[in-house]
């Protein structure tokens, strides 16, 4: 079919099975946005572009599928960055569509140029420039492949513009010719044989479940082998969901600020079964003595992570989809009695856990933060989807909220991007209109894209937004007061700002919970329809504990 | 530090080079050559990296973070396999009437040529492995050199097996 550059693009993404893209139109894009407008393409304009491309990371993170971001050249292009870097360190899929100055302005410095794919290369799993419209279907075609099969990872793809303008004979491509690049990632069996052989012969191993679990989908599979083995069990920030929070075992997350029983079970263990996960050093504290007496397994796509900070002793290559069920079965068709093996080692690990559990005093009439996001986590029904900005409300809330279900706690874990929570939350109830979302945010982070609370009510978008709100940059004043001397430089914010005042401003429903008492309050401000925002204030001295300081063991923690 | 050649094989698309360049650079390895040339196939062009590394499992690492990128077809280490490694340098030396002698029969030694002569200068060529090249440019530093051009080193394995089917 004869048509423009611009009418293609929107082809190809209807090809891909995209619902919804977001963008913010430009110069060297209003073509493309002329055919969104003839062909009712639904684009949801964000207040800036970094909304637009966290709002499609939380798309794709609560629903497994690619996100799409558009953005005009130069400065649009610029504002994706801090977002494509996001998604990046979290694996997930997007596919970032930029248009560039006019093939032949490309390299003289021309308005709004900027080089896009220079600028990239380092945060995206690959990038292209289309300068010739023919390219344009097999380009979009490989990006989405890219970005959606193997490791999960943004695509930025780069158009000039006089592409939009360019007509073809469309045709969108059956098959991908890639020679550098397969989806199809065979598990090693071997590997997973002697994967059992070590769990028959382990006497305190622990599962350690990370985030790929949740892109892999393989979480069903994951439980049923907890099922079999009875072992205890962890998981990563990037991981939560995976393992039901109820399950015997399990120990909480582990890290930083994860659980004692989850960091101790760690040091402890004679076999570390980590899968889907790469060791980031939140994970592993001092990591020339992460689990000292384990052998460690890993489960990994990507084999650049395999020995990539931490040295393992089984390394099993391949994706989840096919490694996990082969573990399965053949844990099945073991003749050990794992359960009866492994449940004094079970019982031991959960005692231990219990004598720090996650906690918080309460005094006086304040509200604690672990109280706000317990009594949030009771009142939310099992699907809600929880998201979050990153700071102390971000471990708060990994701590304190029972995450039921993969792709139900949508965090910037990698990156710790502040001002993420606000768009990926708008992003995600946009990609499950049938789910509750609540934000936990901070009266930091909330500031950094507090825009997009104008696009949540243009669009009537039913987000609940709680704003853990301590008057200070609460994770940089957490480390003052225990590393500089209280020297809070820079992180207090005992400012005027009104943030009731702000949303209603934007169109949003704003309430103010500031005793303890009226948290009685949240099951109706929860439970009504429409956008709202809930500036609960919390006291500015509360720190996020336990923690494991920078350069310790994960067995020491500060406890109190 | 041990050094290694890897022959990549890689689409023959525009900023290929950038990419595997600024990959090499961003996760902090060492190059201590890149070159990059058109091969018997048009679409696909050989880079010839030499990356210096602390271990065995750092030049894991450079391989397996390279293999990530779309555009890399294949990478062979060519120092683990029988393999010729060859680089190309050309030295201009100052050459007056005097040491003009003494130069025509260091480049004989070496069996170098002499590709230009002016009143003033010879340039000359060699091509070798690292270690002559690195002699040549040394009993050389005892006259004005003006400046040296090095391809950095390029390597093709012995026998019927090019790379591309390793």
């Amino acid at each position: 079919m004869r048509m423009n550059g611009a009418q293609a693009l929107l082809e190809c993404l209807k090809n891909e099975g995209v619902d919804l893209v977001f963008g913010y139109p430009g110069g060297v894009v209003l073509k493309l946005y002329d055919e969104i407008y003839k062909s009712k393409f639904p684009n949801i304009l964000t207040g800036h572009e970094q909304g637009a491309v966290h709002a499609a990371d939380g798309y794709a993170r609560a629903t497994g599928k690619v996100g799409v971001v558009i953005a005009t050249s130069g400065p649009g292009a610029a504002n994706l960055i801090t977002g494509i870097a996001t998604a990046n360190m979290d694996s997930v899929p997007l596919v970032c569509i930029t248009g560039q100055v006019a093939s032949p302005a490309i390299g003289k410095d021309s308005f709004q140029e900027v080089d896009v794919c220079g600028i990239t290369a380092p945060i995206t799993k690959h990038n292209y420039l289309v300068k010739n419209v023919a390219e344009l279907p097999r380009v979009v075609k490989e990006a989405f492949f890219i970005a959606r099969t193997g490791r999960p990872a943004p695509v930025c793809i780069d158009i000039a513009a006089n592409v939009f303008n360019t007509e073809i004979d469309f045709e969108y491509p059956e098959k991908i010719n890639l020679r550098g690049y397969t989806d199809e990632n065979p598990c090693d069996e071997k590997a997973v044989a002697e994967v059992v052989t070590a769990i028959e012969k382990a006497d305190f191993p622990l599962v350690f479940a990370g985030g790929g679990v949740i892109s892999s989908n393989t979480s069903n599979v994951l439980r049923e082998i907890l099922d079999r083995l009875g072992c205890p069990c962890t998981s990563t920030l990037m991981g939560l969901g995976s393992i039901e929070p109820e399950r015997e075992g399990y120990l909480g997350f582990a890290g930083m600020h994860g659980s004692y029983g989850a960091n101790i079970a760690i040091q402890e263990c004679d076999l570390l079964l980590c899968i889907g996960m790469r060791f980031s050093d939140r994970v592993t504290g001092k990591v020339a003595e992460f689990a000292p007496n384990a052998k460690i397994v890993h489960f990994e796509i990507d084999p650049a992570e395999i020995n990539k900070n931490v040295q393992v002793d089984i390394k099993v290559l391949g994706d989840l989809k096919n490694s996990l069920p082969l573990l399965r079965d053949k844990l099945n068709a073991s003749e050990t009695n794992f359960k009866q093996k492994f449940n004094s080692w079970l019982n031991l690990s959960v005692e231990k856990g219990n004598k720090h559990p996650f906690s918080y005093k309460t005094d006086g009439d304040n509200i604690k933060p672990g109280a706000l996001i317990s009594k949030i986590s009771e009142i939310c029904d099992k699907n809600t989807i929880a998201v979050t900005d990153v700071g102390q409300h971000q471990m708060w809330a990994a701590q304190f909220f029972k995450v039921q279900a993969p792709r139900q706690f949508l965090t910037s874990g990698g990156l710790g991007t502040m001002g993420f929570g606000l768009p990926a939350a708008m992003g995600a109830k946009l990609a499950c209109p049938e789910k509750n979302v609540v934000l936990f945010t901070g009266d930091g982070s909330i500031m950094m894209n507090i825009q997009e609370l104008a696009t949540i009510a243009d669009n009537d978008i039913d987000i609940k937004i709680v704003i853990v709100h301590n008057f200070i940059l609460g994770m940089v004043g957490q480390w003052q007061r225990l590393f500089y001397n209280h020297h809070y430089s820079a992180s207090e914010l005992n400012l005027k700002r009104d943030f009731i005042k702000i949303a209603e401003a934007m169109g949003v429903r704003g309430y103010r919970l500031t005793k303890a008492a009226e948290l009685e309050k949240l099951p109706e401000i929860l439970n009504s329809k429409g956008a709202a925002v809930i500036d609960v204030y919390v006291p500015q001295d509360e720190n996020v504990l336990p923690m494991v300081p920078g350069g310790k063991r994960l067995d020491q923690m500060v406890l109190s | 530090m041990q050094k290694f050649l890897l022959a990549v094989l890689v689409d023959n698309k525009p900023g290929v080079l950038t990419h595997v360049a600024g990959l090499i650079s961003r996760r902090a390895f060492n190059i201590e050559s890149i070159s990059a040339g058109y091969t018997e196939e048009p679409s696909v062009t050989r880079i010839n990296i030499v990356v210096s590394v602390e271990s065995e499992n750092e030049l894991d690492q450079v391989v397996n973070q390279l293999g990530k990128l779309i555009d890399v077809i294949k990478i062979v280490n060519l120092s683990k396999a029988p393999s010729i490694e060859r680089e190309l340098v050309m030295i201009k030396v100052k050459a007056t009437k005097e040491a003009r002698a003494d130069l025509v029969s260091i480049v004989d030694i070496f069996r170098a040529k002499i590709v230009d002569v002016t009143s003033e200068n010879v340039i000359i060529e060699l091509t070798g492995n690292e270690r002559k090249i690195d002699a040549i440019c040394e009993v050389l530093s005892d006259y004005e050199i003006v400046e040296i051009a090095r391809t950095g080193a390029i390597a093709l394995s012995r026998g019927p097996i090019p790379v591309k089917k390793m």
